[in-house]
Formats: structure tokens, C-alpha cells, sequence
């Protein structure tokens, strides 16, 4: 009979410390090199911004080693990366305007709002299996979020989209919230039901389709999604949500037919949004032949001639003109990136973004209980989705929607709660790699070469 | 679960592909022709924003040149005299494109052109602004002034080529307008001036000389002449030439607008006094095979000149022995531009061959290098020397002795043909002259054409109107 074998994981604290100088550097170098493109000299408030951006990075790095010793060491470097680098796109947009805006203000103290709450989720979660019990609370919650913008005298419309929710001066966009309120109540939920869901069915054509009355809750989750495409008039949104939860589903009853229904439920809602509205066709019009109407597609068009203008190594950090793009700061920064850095530059980013997905999903295989590893996939599919819909939208390989680019489109609501998502992915990587609180009874005798001492 | 998130692993990882394939695939398809967009703003900026190469004529003439301004676009074009040249040159605008040799060889004056891509890289190293090529044209100054002095302000236009070479020494058309009005840096006024020159019903923007086409008239008879000589017939066959003659299958008669003197000439003789009758005759006893493939070895139903979009002249595709007869005299669908009618000289003058016109002799990098060279062409031979020979004689008969007498140069002997077209009963004739001079070795072949003669129908309008300016042209020339 084989010995229990535990392997005790690195904790690689020291490999995490390095990434994050080196994703510092790169970030106040690029802050520089802006500054010194644009006014010729490095501005005054760099100091100050590289003093915060450090400061931040650093309080994040040791409550990561304070609290989460065993936590993944590559996801929180590359967000401080991509949050860096959205920062200098920002500021090197501010400096188009004379005199120039303050966006990159405001987005540094997003990002600090944003690392605080990390610091919470790192330092008083702590761990992720408590949130189990609150399935119903977090899931109802999250609904609430995400129908908010529609209670009248609340929402407001921008560009098109009733996504967002003003509160006095402030405004906020809750789907990014019920974000991460929905992946973790549709877990818990999953958790809880799939044998239900996965065990009686039929079976057509090898596919095992479920029974009628186990439709509900995807049935229910499919009518959220097309109440926002309809009343909110947001493509992204509803897709993102609808894709989460159809994921989600099938990863929890290992069941193909769910996938295949999710798909075909889909491809009808919006095959029904392109057929009955306006923007949805304005906006598959500018995806497939934008040049047909040059006024209506403004946007997208220059989003692309930003990006053919780029070339594949770019004009260089202030030097190219995303100015002529509008929303330049936040939907379309990928395509600022594409201008400045180049092909090059934007295809880094997104193996950034694929790095921190990548790592996300290795946690969820690595996991061993059902809870953590549906989580953990929910938010890394949610996060690869998001990212694959709008800078797919800003390159035309899909049609554009309103959603943002994590941690780099200026905005508070979508930074803050990206941070958390990187939070909840560490949480649940600590507590895997974390060896287990028990020592294993051993038998000296037996015991295997690569045994490695424990430590807590 | 970890078969499901495995699977789920590679629909992210497909995703993420997408995304690096997507724009691989844009930095190699699309690129180019985004850049290509006129409404791209980027290119565009940085385009007026160069140090764009000169357009110059012979002898060194500035028809286009780059100075620096102070904003926001460092650099001014300039066009020193540019009415005179607007046809050449065209314009170049921020935001109502370009026309003409600005258009054509826009990659080569901006820089931008592949040829240019090694002096573009030495540019960037050294930290040089780039600079653009430089277009030699073929046009001579003193030429293109005198015949924009001998047109004035009456509309039309005038084309002066070596017949040797078929370089283009002078090619002006009124009314013209000033392209530095339209280059100007206050983006506002450039834009109103250019929709004022668009939209004003005398077309100063239209190049008359290559691109309108207009019935021939008379001047056709050139190619009649020359399709019948190739037939068989010699300038001393006679023709039969009524007062008046029934067009073939109608009750419509052809009359003569001058005396042909009798009814029965010599071809010199018809031509001399420009018989209509007795070239619906030739032209009949041709037919319309040979006529159309006489006008087509003359360059008509191409295009020519394409560096300034010339457009093709036409010779009709299918004609009745009626339509036959009044093509014969360049009326009916036939439509030449003033470029055709001259080259129709030229090759006469050349002994029968016809050389492909051009405007641009070769393009030079800023230092000095040159890019590209013309060498004259050879277009066709449109006629056996012999045949061009005896032509040549009878159109120096139409100058020393017959319509084209306006055209007589002292010491110089000068072979021409008039011509006054009517597509309109209710407009005003065109006048046309068409001519080269000295006969025994031509150094220049000229068109001339008046819109809008003032004048009564008749057949002298192209000798009285268009042939003193095709004199003061060819003067300026020898």
C-alpha cells in the first residue's frame, strides 16, 4: 500500500517580490518616457505617482505574504503590470488635453480604493469556503446589482447603455459587482444541485439534455440576460453573464448538453436582439463593413487607423495620436496601446491577460474541493470572456461591445472590483497550495525521497 | 470536474489565440489599406505635414514647391505660378484630397513610396526629416505661357507634344484657378474654395486638354485622309465632291460649308478647303472597319496620359453607311479630347509613328538619385512613312493655301488642319486647329480647341480662332 505522499509547495513570496519591481519599473519608465515624449520633461508629479504606485504594490505584496504564504506569485505582479501601464496610457491621454486632465489622478485612487479592498479580501476573508453559506443572500444580491441602472431616477444612460447608477456626485457601474456576487452564488448553487441536474435527463442523439423542470434556474438566467440586452441596451453585459453561468453549469455536471443548450439559447437571444434592435445592428453593421458609413462607425474606424498607424511596433509612448479616438481612456485603450506600443505592445498585454487566466484555471484544476475549483474557474472564464469581448471588439474580430478592459480602462467600479477578483483567485490558491493543517501520520520506513519538510 | 475545466481551459486558450491571430492578421491585410483610407487623419496630418518634393518643370521651373510655415504643419505647399500650371500639378488639400500629378505621385512626393524606403531608413537613423522626391515634368515654361497668354479667357484648351518623343511641352486649359487657394493651411478657407471651384458651372477644375472629349469636326478628316491613303488611295485621286449629298438610307443631305471647287477634286484639294462631301465619300468608300482601325492606330478608344487621368477618345463601335458618312467628317459619336487631336499630328509629322505621351520625363530622391526615368515609347505606326509623307504635304497645303492660313509662320514651313464641331444645334461650335511644324523634321504638334466659339457656323471658326493660337504656340516652341 502507498504512503500518503505530501509534497509541501514552495511558497515562491521572493519570485513574486521581483515580478512586481520589475512590473514597477516598466510602469514608471513607460510614466517617464511619456512625460518626456509629449512636454519634453519628466513631469513633477512623478515622484509622487511612482512613491503611490510603489507603495500600493508593495502593501498588496505583504499582505499577500502576511496572510496568503502559499497564494499563486504570478497573478498579482501581472495585474499590478496591466493597472500600471492602463495608468500611463491614462496620463498619457490626460496630456493631450491643455490643460491636461486629471484622469490619472482620479485612476490612482481608484487603484488605491482597489488594493485596499484587495488587502480586505487577502487579510480578513482569507478564505474562500465560508461564502458558501450565503449562496441565496450573495446571488439575490448580485441580481439586484445587476437590474439597478434600470430603477428610474437612478440609472443612466451613457453612450447608448443603461449600465450605470448615479448616487449624488457619484456614479458606479454595479455589473462589475454582481460580477463577482453571481460567480460566487452560481458555485455555491452548483455546488449544492449538480447531481441533480447532472443525473436525470435524457439522452438525443449523445447529447444528455436535461429534465424540463431542471430548466429553471438556466431559463432564469437566460431571461436576466435578454432583460439587459433589452432594457440596458448592453451587448457585453448580457453575454458575459449568460456565458458565466452556462460555463459554470456545465463544468459543475460535467454534462455537454448544457453547453450545447447555453450556446442555442445564446445564438437565439441574439439573433433576436440583431432583429429587433437599433444598436445591436449598428453595432454588427460596424463590426462587418464599418467603412459603410464612416460618420455612424467613427469609432471603430479610428480605433483601427490608430492601430494600422501603430504598426507592429508602434509609434512609441506618446508619440501616436489616440486623442482622435474617442473614449480612447476607457473602452478603447487597447487600441491607445495598439497606436503607441504597437501590434507588439497589445499582443503582450493579452498574454498578460492570458497569463493571469492561465493561472486562474490552473487553480481550479488544482483544487481539490468542488466549491474553490467551480469559483475559481467562474472568475478566470469570466475574466478570459471579458477580456476576449471588448479587445476582440476593438481589434474587429468581434462585434464591439460596451464592456471595459480589467484594470486598465479608467473607471472605479470595474478596477475596484477586478482587484477583488485577483484577491478571491489568491484565497483560493493559498488555500490549495496551503499543505494541510494536520501532519499525516509517516512511517519513517517507507517515506519517499521527495518528501520535503512541512512548514506552516 | 477537472475534464469539463480542462475543456473550458481550451476555450480560453482558443480565445486568447483569436485575439493574436486577429491581429496578426491585421498588421498584414489590413494595415495598408486602413492607411490608404482618405478619412484617416493620422496619415493624412502627417502627410501635409512633410517636406513634400517639388513638381518642376524644364529648365528647372518651380511648378510646385514645399517652403516652411510656423503651425502646426511645418510645411506650406507652394505653387509659384499656379494657374498657369493648375493642370499639371493639380492640387493638394488637407481635407479635399488631390488631384492631378499631386495625386499620381503622391507616394513619391511624400517619400512614402517603396523606391524611397532605404533613403527613409538612413532619414530615421540620422534623425533627418524626411524629405520627398522631386517629378521632373516635360512641360517648357515658355511654351505653356505662350499659349496660356494666346488662349486668355476664352474657355478651351491647348496641347503642345514633341512628336518625337511625345513629351508634353505645354498643356493649358481655361478657365483655370489657382491651386494655392485650395493647399492653404486655413483648413476653412481651403475647404470653401475648393467647393466654390467644384460647384462653379464653368468647371475651372476640369482638365479640358485630356480628360472632356469633344466632337472633332474637320480635324477628323486627318485620320479619313490617312485610312484612305492606306486604302489605296494617292492625294492627287479624285474624289466626288456634290454641293450637297443624301446620306445613305435617310432624306437628310450633308452640305458643304465652304466651296470645295467642283465636283470632282484631288484629295489635296478637299482637304485644302475641308469638303465634307468629299471626305463622306472617302470615308464611305473606306468603310468603317478600316476607318475605325485607322482612328484606333492613332490612339482613339485608349487612354493616354493616365498620370493626369487622361480619359480614351471614341470612335463609334457599330455605324450605318449615314453614321459612316458623318463620322468620316468627325461628327456623329465621334469625340476626341485635345491631347488625341495633337498626337494625331504628332504622328503624322513623325513620319507615321506614334509616340505614347507623357508629362513626367523622371522622379528624384531628395538627393538627387534618380527613381525613375521615362524613355520615350512608341506607341504605334499609325501610317507608312511614305503615306505620312504625302499627308504631311497636304496638310502644309491647308496652312499655305487654304482654311488654316491664320496659322502661317514666316521661314517656317507649318502643316495644320481646322476643324469647327457642332454637338449641339442650340450651343455654339467648337473651334479646333490642329497642326505641327517646320514639315521636313517637326519639333512640335499642337491642338487647339475653343469652347463656345463666338462666332457663325461655319468652318473657318477653327482658323480664325484656334489657329493663331496654335501659331503663337508652335512660335514660342521653335
Amino acid at each position: 500500500m502507498a504512503t500518503p505522499v505530501t509534497v509541501v509547495p514552495r511558497k515562491r513570496r521572493g519570485v513574486e517580490l521581483v515580478l512586481i519591481i520589475f512590473a514597477l519599473v516598466l510602469t514608471l519608465g513607460a510614466y517617464a518616457v511619456v512625460d518626456l515624449n509629449v512636454t519634453g520633461e519628466v513631469s513633477a508629479s512623478l515622484p509622487l505617482v511612482g512613491g503611490i504606485c510603489t507603495l500600493l504594490a508593495l502593501l498588496a505584496h505583504i499582505a499577500v505574504r502576511w496572510r496568503l504564504p502559499y497564494a499563486d506569485p504570478v497573478i498579482l505582479p501581472c495585474v499590478v503590470l496591466l493597472n500600471g501601464l492602463g495608468l500611463v496610457m491614462i496620463h498619457r491621454i490626460d496630456l493631450i488635453n491643455d490643460p491636461p486632465l486629471n484622469g490619472a489622478r482620479q485612476q490612482l485612487i481608484w487603484t488605491a480604493i482597489g488594493v485596499i479592498l484587495f488587502i480586505v479580501v487577502v487579510v480578513l476573508l482569507n478564505d474562500h469556503r465560508p461564502l458558501q453559506r450565503f449562496t441565496y443572500t450573495i446571488g439575490l444580491a448580485g441580481i439586484v446589482l445587476l437590474l439597478l441602472p434600470l430603477v428610474p431616477g437612478l440609472g443612466t444612460t451613457k453612450f447608448g447603455a443603461q449600465i450605470w447608477i448615479h448616487v449624488g456626485p457619484y456614479s458606479f457601474q454595479p455589473a462589475e459587482a454582481a460580477k463577482i456576487l453571481l460567480a460566487i452564488a452560481f458555485a455555491s448553487y452548483l455546488v449544492e444541485k449538480r447531481d441533480v441536474l447532472a443525473l436525470a435527463g435524457y439522452r438525443i442523439l449523445g447529447i444528455d439534455l436535461p429534465r424540463a423542470r431542471d430548466l429553471g434556474p438556466i431559463l432564469v438566467m437566460w431571461l436576466i440576460s435578454l432583460a439587459i440586452l433589452v432594457w440596458q441596451r448592453d451587448l457585453g453585459t448580457s453575454l458575459l453573464f449568460f456565458g458565466l453561468f452556462v460555463m459554470m453549469l456545465y463544468v459543475s455536471t460535467e454534462r455537454a448538453g448544457w453547453a450545447v443548450l447555453g450556446t442555442l439559447l445564446f445564438a437565439a437571444g441574439a439573433y433576436f436582439g440583431y432583429l429587433n434592435f437599433g444598436h445591436v445592428r449598428a453595432r454588427v453593421g460596424a463590426w462587418l463593413d464599418p467603412f459603410s458609413d464612416f460618420d455612424a462607425y467613427f469609432q471603430v474606424i479610428n480605433a483601427q487607423f490608430g492601430m494600422a498607424w501603430g504598426g507592429l511596433l508602434g509609434t512609441g509612448l506618446g508619440l501616436g495620436r489616440p486623442g482622435l479616438t474617442p473614449l480612447a481612456r476607457s473602452d478603447f485603450i487597447a487600441a491607445a496601446i495598439g497606436e503607441e506600443l504597437g501590434m507588439t505592445g497589445l499582443m503582450a498585454v493579452i498574454v498578460i491577460y492570458g497569463l493571469i487566466v492561465a493561472r486562474g484555471l490552473r487553480i481550479a484544476l488544482q483544487c481539490r474541493e468542488p466549491f474553490g475549483k467551480l469559483l475559481a474557474t467562474g472568475l478566470s472564464f469570466a475574466f478570459a470572456l471579458q477580456v476576449f469581448t471588448i479587445i476582440g471588439g476593438v481589434t474587429r474580430l468581434l462585434p464591439l461591445t460596451g464592456l471595459t478592459t480589467p484594470f486598465m480602462s479608467q473607471g472605479g467600479s470595474s478596477l475596484v472590483c477586478n482587484w477583488i477578483v485577483a484577491g478571491l483567485l489568491l484565497v483560493i490558491s493559498h488555500q490549495v497550495r496551503k499543505p494541510a493543517a494536520t501532519v499525516a501520520p509517516t512511517n519513517p520506513d517507507v517515506e519517499q525521497t521527495q518528501l520535503v519538510k512541512a512548514s506552516a | 470536474m477537472n475534464k469539463p475545466i480542462r475543456r473550458v481551459a481550451f476555450v480560453a486558450m482558443l480565445m486568447f489565440a483569436l485575439l493574436l491571430a486577429n491581429g496578426t492578421y491585421m498588421m498584414i491585410f489590413r494595415q495598408d489599406s486602413l492607411a490608404a483610407q482618405p478619412q484617416n487623419r493620422r496619415v493624412r496630418d502627417a502627410e501635409f505635414a512633410q517636406n513634400r518634393g517639388a513638381i518642376l518643370a524644364s529648365g528647372k521651373a518651380e511648378m510646385a514647391k514645399t517652403v516652411p510655415s510656423k503651425d502646426r504643419f511645418k510645411y506650406q505647399r507652394v505653387y509659384p505660378d499656379g494657374e498657369l500650371y493648375a493642370a499639371i500639378t493639380g492640387f493638394y488639400s488637407y481635407d479635399r484630397a488631390s488631384s492631378a500629378l499631386e495625386s499620381t505621385y503622391n507616394a513619391q512626393l511624400a517619400g512614402t513610396d517603396d523606391a524611397l524606403f532605404v533613403r527613409r531608413l538612413i532619414d530615421m537613423a540620422t534623425n533627418k526629416t524626411p524629405k520627398g522626391a522631386t517629378v521632373q515634368t516635360t512641360i517648357v515654361p515658355k511654351i505653356q505661357k505662350a499659349a496660356a497668354d494666346a488662349l486668355g479667357n476664352q474657355k478651351g484648351a491647348v496641347v503642345a507634344l514633341d512628336p518625337k518623343t511625345g513629351a508634353v511641352l505645354a498643356m493649358v486649359t481655361s478657365p483655370t484657378y489657382d491651386p494655392n487657394d485650395i493647399a492653404s493651411h486655413d483648413i476653412e478657407a481651403a475647404g470653401k474654395a475648393y467647393d466654390r471651384l467644384a460647384s462653379d458651372p464653368q468647371r475651372p477644375l476640369t482638365n479640358r486638354a485630356a480628360r472632356e472629349i469633344y466632337p472633332p469636326g474637320s480635324t477628323f478628316k486627318l485620320v479619313t485622309a490617312a485610312a484612305a491613303l492606306a486604302d489605296g488611295k494617292s492625294p492627287d485621286s479624285m474624289v466626288e465632291s456634290p454641293d450637297r449629298l443624301k446620306l445613305p438610307g435617310t432624306r437628310v443631305y450633308l452640305s458643304n460649308s465652304t466651296n470645295c471647287g467642283g465636283t470632282k477634286i484631288t484629295m489635296t484639294q478637299a482637304l485644302r478647303v475641308s469638303c465634307n462631301t468629299a471626305f463622306a465619300n472617302l470615308g464611305m468608300d473606306v468603310g468603317a472597319t478600316k476607318l475605325r482601325e485607322q482612328a484606333q492606330l492613332f490612339g482613339f478608344d485608349q487612354r493616354h496620359l493616365s498620370d493626369l487621368n487622361g480619359v480614351a477618345s471614341q470612335f463609334p463601335d457599330k455605324l450605318n453607311d449615314a453614321q459612316l458618312a458623318l463620322s468620316s467628317i468627325g461628327q456623329y459619336d465621334v469625340a476626341a479630347s485635345p491631347l488625341q487631336m495633337a498626337m494625331v499630328s504628332a504622328a503624322i509629322g513623325n513620319d507615321g509613328v506614334l509616340m505614347d505621351p507623357y508629362v513626367v520625363s523622371s522622379v528624384r530622391s531628395a538627393d538627387l538619385k534618380p527613381i525613375e526615368t521615362h524613355k520615350p515609347q512608341q506607341l504605334s505606326t499609325a501610317m507608312t512613312a511614305e503615306h505620312a509623307a504625302e499627308l504631311q504635304q497636304m496638310m502644309a497645303e491647308v496652312v499655305s493655301n487654304g482654311t488654316g492660313h491664320n496659322a502661317q509662320i514666316p521661314g517656317v514651313e507649318v502643316a495644320g488642319k481646322t476643324g469647327t464641331a457642332q454637338s449641339d444645334p442650340k450651343r455654339k461650335p467648337f473651334a479646333w486647329f490642329t497642326s505641327f511644324a517646320p514639315v521636313d523634321d517637326p519639333a512640335v504638334a499642337v491642338a487647339v480647341i475653343i469652347e463656345d466659339a463666338n462666332i457663325p457656323r461655319s468652318d473657318i471658326a477653327g482658323g480664325r480662332l484656334a489657329a493663331p493660337i496654335a501659331k503663337a504656340v508652335m512660335q514660342a516652341a521653335l
